[in-house]
């Protein structure tokens, strides 16, 4: 039992003081100057919520709102079907799945803004040169429109993180008893009915932990977003993250950059909050 | 039985294809890496007519590569080794007391862990700006308190298992807190504290964005942000391009291989909880 002496305020210390100086002080710092004019040097005056109120009239700041809704939305989708699809295949008794395991989670070690760059050769050049060959029109020009821009983060963001989620459904997966699945099959029951009846309904958890996982990542997108499409064409990629940077450090527009930020961490903080309440829930039922 | 085996059979045939649809990526980018530009255009999906080793050696120049690794591998180690020592600290200090103070502590570490980066980015470029502190040291710092929030979570989880009778066998022998933790706690929580190593290294060896606001000096800036510069600078150029992107990601690649069991366990446990 320890108790509030010397010693545990010691073994605290490094931790508080980086929170301190790098979490909550830049946050509330943050948070206080968004009700200024602050230019990043100076203050001259307290604008309230001038910041917030222009910010919901900001067509381009919705627009990537949406457009990164959107992103979430099917990158959820896509990695959860490929995460899962990989896993049963990886935990099926071929002779293969320790090598199959090793290849698609190789993409999620790569950073995001290389495999933007390898991606984006691969859009640009490569679906190029096939689209011509096999006069596949809908191939040449790919990520030069708003619609192929979309399509290639999403194909982006599955690669990279279907392989990540396949690791969590493996896990899940794992624990489901032998007896039950053997229970079954002395019933009669064939593949599809076992996944229906069984693996299914005990995959819920994970399901929850992969929505949460996927949504909260897909939102906070912002180095393949710059990589493989740098918000083009003409800002019709943007997603929020860069919006935010853009303001601040391009355009140089601070406070109102900053309130921006704000409104992110609330989303991103209601987004926790939901999952955290999800896991209470869940945790009851079971 | 046949029915088994032969849906095994098709399995592993839909796992083969998809494993190999799966490295199309890093087949593309090699293969014309060690292509000529106009080699590329010729022909951007077969292997290449010479092999061209002259874009790799102006990708390495370029990319300082020799510098930009050293000081991802400097900034990499040292941020990740403060975050498992002083999260391990925390870690167990707040677990063993349970105080009510020390409950409200440990829910406010957790809890930061909500904010996102673009929330505090500009805050922390004006204020460590103001201190001087926009360099190698000042990035370790801030890697640490962006970083340990996550760890402290998971060192109080691992703690659980750790029984307090030994701490308790270590006060009866003598020893004071810093020992007890040292000697036995910490080399007791060396597997969760090789999964926080692998989710810290994997982070912010890729990271990009915060080196970009930090390291302004060339000579302390990482691979990402040297990729960066240098796929600015040839754009189109995908020869050059590729071949940088391939040198780049040789480091993860084979440290991938090595270490591939631990990681892949260690991704699945730090996600799971």
């Amino acid at each position: 039992m320890r108790n509030r002496d010397l010693s545990f305020w010691i073994f605290l210390a490094p931790v508080l003081i980086a929170l301190t100086a790098v979490l909550i002080i830049p946050f509330f710092y943050g948070v206080i100057h968004s009700f200024t004019d602050w230019n990043g040097l100076t203050v001259s005056e307290f604008i309230g919520l001038q910041n917030y109120i222009d910010l919901f009239r900001d067509a381009e700041f919705k627009a990537s709102m949406w457009f990164t809704m959107k992103i979430a939305f099917v990158s959820i989708i896509t990695i959860n079907f490929f995460g899962l699809g990989l896993a049963l295949i990886v935990t099926s008794k071929i002779r293969t799945s320790n090598l199959l395991r090793t290849i698609f989670f190789m993409p999620n070690l790569i950073g995001g803004l290389i495999l933007g760059f390898i991606w984006q050769f691969i859009f640009v050049s490569v679906f190029k040169d096939i689209g011509l060959a096999l006069g596949i029109d809908a191939l040449t020009g790919f990520l030069s429109t708003p619609k192929t821009g979309f399509w290639g983060l999403i194909i982006l963001n599955t690669w990279q993180w279907a392989g990540y989620i396949m690791i969590i459904y493996i896990a899940y997966l794992q624990n489901i008893p032998e007896d039950l699945m053997e229970a079954a099959d002395i019933d009669g029951a064939n593949s599809f009915k076992k996944f229906q009846n069984i693996t299914f309904p005990l995959l819920a958890p994970a399901f929850t932990v992969s929505l949460f996982l996927t949504l909260s990542h897909s939102f906070k997108i912002y180095d393949q977003n710059l990589a493989l499409t740098n918000g083009g064409p003409y800002n019709s990629t943007k997603m929020v993250a860069m919006d935010i940077y853009n303001t601040a450090f391009m355009e140089n527009q601070v406070s109102y950059g900053q309130s921006k930020g704000v409104i992110f961490f609330i989303v991103v903080a209601a987004i926790a909050l939901l999952q955290a309440y999800y896991n209470k829930k869940q945790e009851v039922d079971v | 039985m046949k029915r088994k085996r032969k849906q095994l059979n098709l399995l592993a045939i839909i796992g083969l294809l998809l494993g190999l649809v799966w490295l199309v990526p890093f087949y593309l980018m090699i293969v014309n890496a060690f292509k000529t530009k106009k080699g590329i255009f010729t022909n951007v999906l077969g292997l290449p007519e010479e092999w061209t080793f002259g874009n790799f050696s102006q990708a390495f120049i370029e990319l300082d590569f020799i510098r930009s690794f050293f000081n991802s591998l400097l900034i990499t180690v040292l941020s990740t080794g403060f975050i498992i020592v002083f999260a391990s600290m925390a870690g167990y200090a707040l677990s063993r007391n349970k105080s009510k103070l020390s409950s409200i502590i440990f829910f406010l570490c957790i809890a930061l862990m909500i904010i996102p980066f673009q929330s505090i980015m500009i805050p922390i470029v004006t204020i460590y700006g103001k201190i001087n502190m926009l360099n190698q040291v000042g990035i370790v710092f801030m890697y640490l308190g962006l970083g340990c929030s996550m760890a402290i979570f998971l060192v109080h989880g691992a703690m659980s298992s750790i029984s307090v009778a030994l701490d308790e066998a270590a006060e009866i022998d003598g020893a004071n807190k810093f020992q007890t933790f040292w000697h036995i706690i910490f080399p007791l929580l060396r597997p969760i504290s090789v999964t926080i190593g692998i989710l810290n290294v994997i982070w912010i060896w890729n990271d990009f964005l915060l080196p970009s606001l930090v390291l302004g000096n060339p000579n302390q800036q990482t691979i990402p942000l040297k990729m960066f510069l240098f796929f600015g600078q040839y754009t189109k150029q995908w020869h050059l391009a590729l071949a940088g992107l391939t040198i780049a990601i040789i480091p993860v690649i084979i440290g991938y291989l090595f270490v591939q069991k631990h990681i892949i366990k260690g991704v699945s446990e730090g996600a799971v909880k």
